[in-house]
């Protein structure tokens, strides 16, 4: 074993003094590959977290929304359904929500606006997310005018600002009294945007959907779970459009790979045909070979990962926040969990480290059995 | 009368084998070469001295005919095992020289080595008195492309010897060196036969001939011997 250990040592050595020699072109290799894995790990660590942190998020969310269809489109909901479901047995709680969209022309935004259900905002107050103060300039006890659904103005007065830590949700939330936000859309008192539902027992969340839809035949129950398995399909959607993308970048390196990997140059094999004159073994020359493209790959895989890392979590992705975030015009200005997908790793690891070692080692090993004698001649 | 330590017996070499252009290098040589003697292959330009080197140097094997080194059979041994007679039986001198540009003249020395991993403090000593013996060690440190011709074949030389093989293999080790420098060559082939070495020569230079360290001269022509 000290002898093998020995030998590696001296075959390493050897490897860090080759690649040396080619210092620029090594360079450069290195700085390429470095590169690729950097975007791809990015656009992975990037998804994995957003995905988990929609995850928790949604872990407090309800059970079941119900929507009202009419002509198979979203409509407001009749205040006398929360009472019709208050009946079913297995469900906890039944809540009308108030929520809806406000374009701002000002931010040239899009907001989301809702009552909230724990908390009361009194009249003529409002209750704003931080990416909304950010983008307006806003700050608390300022009035901001909203123009209501038959034109007049509403004026209303900061008296909060949310916090950043949920930023992912709250950036551009607006909270407001139940009247302000009956006269902001024109919505008459008795409609409800929809109606959330808790359920006591969360694996009889289907059979309570079905309950809901034979009393109410005319809504739609959406499970929590859908919304997550939704959301999962959204970045995953992202992620795909990102990577097909950089599969033009991929195919660049795997040429530029291939060229510095398997066109053995005439200097290159001179210098097989010499250390195998010398006393090298075929496999001498092949674990020489293999340690060399470890040590690029692995370099390359190492130090684009972290940078990767550093990139997602520490810079919140600037490069691509914007695509993989989603259509929100207010970019959310947050930071994420630190989670790193060990599926994934090993996938990133298998498509860059692997093949590249691989392209090594055919040409090399052509080389390499060949009769040494040529070196002679 | 010295122990045989190599032996051919109607040896032939190929190149191109099958095709149109092929061509017998070496053909149906038999040749015995004792321990601890100098011999030189001689002839002119493509009489097969080269390519019966690489035969008795285990770096090729023959197309027809036995190759026996130390008494074993070597002409249809696998590579691997090839490799091993090479490491531990013959130190080359090549005609180009050969050594890895890019890298120091010690670590040349060692190179041959590396795969038997032997205690690197032992194997730099070892590489640093040969180089001492052979008027390099200033050198050491020196990238290989730096050296002068001399400089160069003497660093090969150390090379040559850093697995302390018993015989040496030199091809044309003189046709790059001018007459100063070829007499300090043989002078250098004088120590290694007293030191009880095998040195076996390829060279078309009157000087290397005329030198009295020659035991035994081989003329080839047309990949025969003629004398």
């Amino acid at each position: 074993m000290r002898h093998w250990i020995a030998r590696q040592r001296y075959l390493i050595d050897y490897t860090v003094a080759a690649l040396a020699r080619r210092m620029a072109k090594n360079a450069g290799l290195v700085a390429v590959y470095t590169a690729l894995v950097f975007v791809v790990a990015s656009v992975l660590l990037y998804s994995h977290a957003l995905k988990r942190e929609a995850g928790f998020l949604l872990q407090g969310a309800p059970e079941v929304v119900l929507q009202k269809l009419t002509a198979g489109r979203h409509d407001l909901v009749p205040a006398d359904y929360v009472e019709k479901l208050q009946g079913i047995r297995g469900v906890r709680s039944v809540q009308g929500r108030l929520w809806g969209y406000y374009f701002d022309p000002l931010a040239a935004a899009n907001f989301t606006v809702m009552v909230p259900p724990d908390r009361v905002i009194p009249a003529g107050s409002i209750v704003i997310g931080e990416g909304i103060a950010r983008t307006r300039g806003a700050a608390e006890g300022d009035v901001m005018a909203m123009r209501g659904s038959d034109g007049a103005l509403i004026l209303l007065r900061i008296a909060e600002i949310l916090p950043r830590d949920a930023n992912i949700v709250t950036a551009d939330l607006l909270l407001v009294g139940e009247a302000d936000f009956r006269a902001l859309f024109g919505i008459t008192p008795g409609l409800y945007t929809d109606v959330v539902l808790s359920v006591a027992q969360p694996r009889e969340v289907r059979t309570i959907a079905e309950k809901v839809l034979l009393r109410l035949p005319d809504t739609r129950p959406v499970l929590r779970e859908e919304i997550l398995r939704t959301y999962e399909a959204v970045f995953d959607w992202r992620e795909g459009i990102v990577l097909m993308l950089l599969v033009g970048a991929g195919l660049a390196f795997v040429i530029l790979a291939w060229e510095k990997a398997s066109g053995l140059s005439a200097d290159e094999q001179r210098e097989i045909g010499v250390l195998k004159a010398v006393g090298w073994e075929t496999g001498d020359v092949l674990t020489m070979k293999l340690w060399e493209g470890a040590l690029v790959s692995g370099f390359a895989f190492l130090a684009g990962f972290s940078l990767a890392y550093w990139h997602v979590f520490t810079f919140s992705a600037p490069l691509f926040a914007p695509v993989l975030k989603g259509w929100s015009v207010l970019y959310p200005d947050f930071r994420l969990t630190p989670a790193v997908d060990g599926l994934q790793l090993a996938s990133l690891f298998l498509f860059t480290v692997v093949p590249y070692v691989a392209a090594t080692l055919v040409p090399v090993w052509r080389a390499a059995v060949t009769d040494p004698d040529r070196v002679m001649r | 009368m010295s122990e045989a330590f190599i032996e051919l017996r109607g040896v032939r070499k190929a190149y191109n084998e099958g095709l149109p252009n092929q061509f017998w290098a070496v053909d149906g040589v038999d040749l015995t070469l004792e321990r601890g003697r100098v011999t030189l292959l001689t002839g002119p330009s493509g009489s097969g001295k080269t390519t019966l080197l690489t035969l008795l140097g285990c770096l090729a094997r023959p197309t027809e005919g036995r190759v026996r080194v130390a008494g074993q059979d070597v002409s249809s041994l696998p590579e691997r095992f090839l490799t091993e007679q090479r490491r531990h039986n013959f130190g080359f001198v090549f005609q180009q020289f050969n050594l890895i540009r890019g890298l120091s003249v010690l670590d040349n020395v060692m190179l041959p080595a590396f795969p038997l991993a032997p205690p690197h403090g032992e194997l730099r000593s070892r590489a640093l008195q040969l180089l001492g013996e052979l008027g390099l060690e200033h050198r050491s440190d020196a990238r290989v492309e730096w050296l002068s011709g001399g400089e160069a074949q003497r660093a090969a030389i150390a090379r040559a010897l850093i697995n302390d093989p018993p015989v040496v293999i030199a091809d044309e080790p003189t046709a790059n060196l001018d007459t100063h420098l070829s007499k300090a060559f043989l002078a250098i082939v004088e120590r290694l036969k007293d030191e009880g070495r095998t040195v076996i020569l390829s060279s078309h230079d009157a000087l290397v001939a005329e030198a009295t360290i020659v035991d035994r001269i081989v003329s080839l022509r047309d990949g025969k011997v003629v004398g």
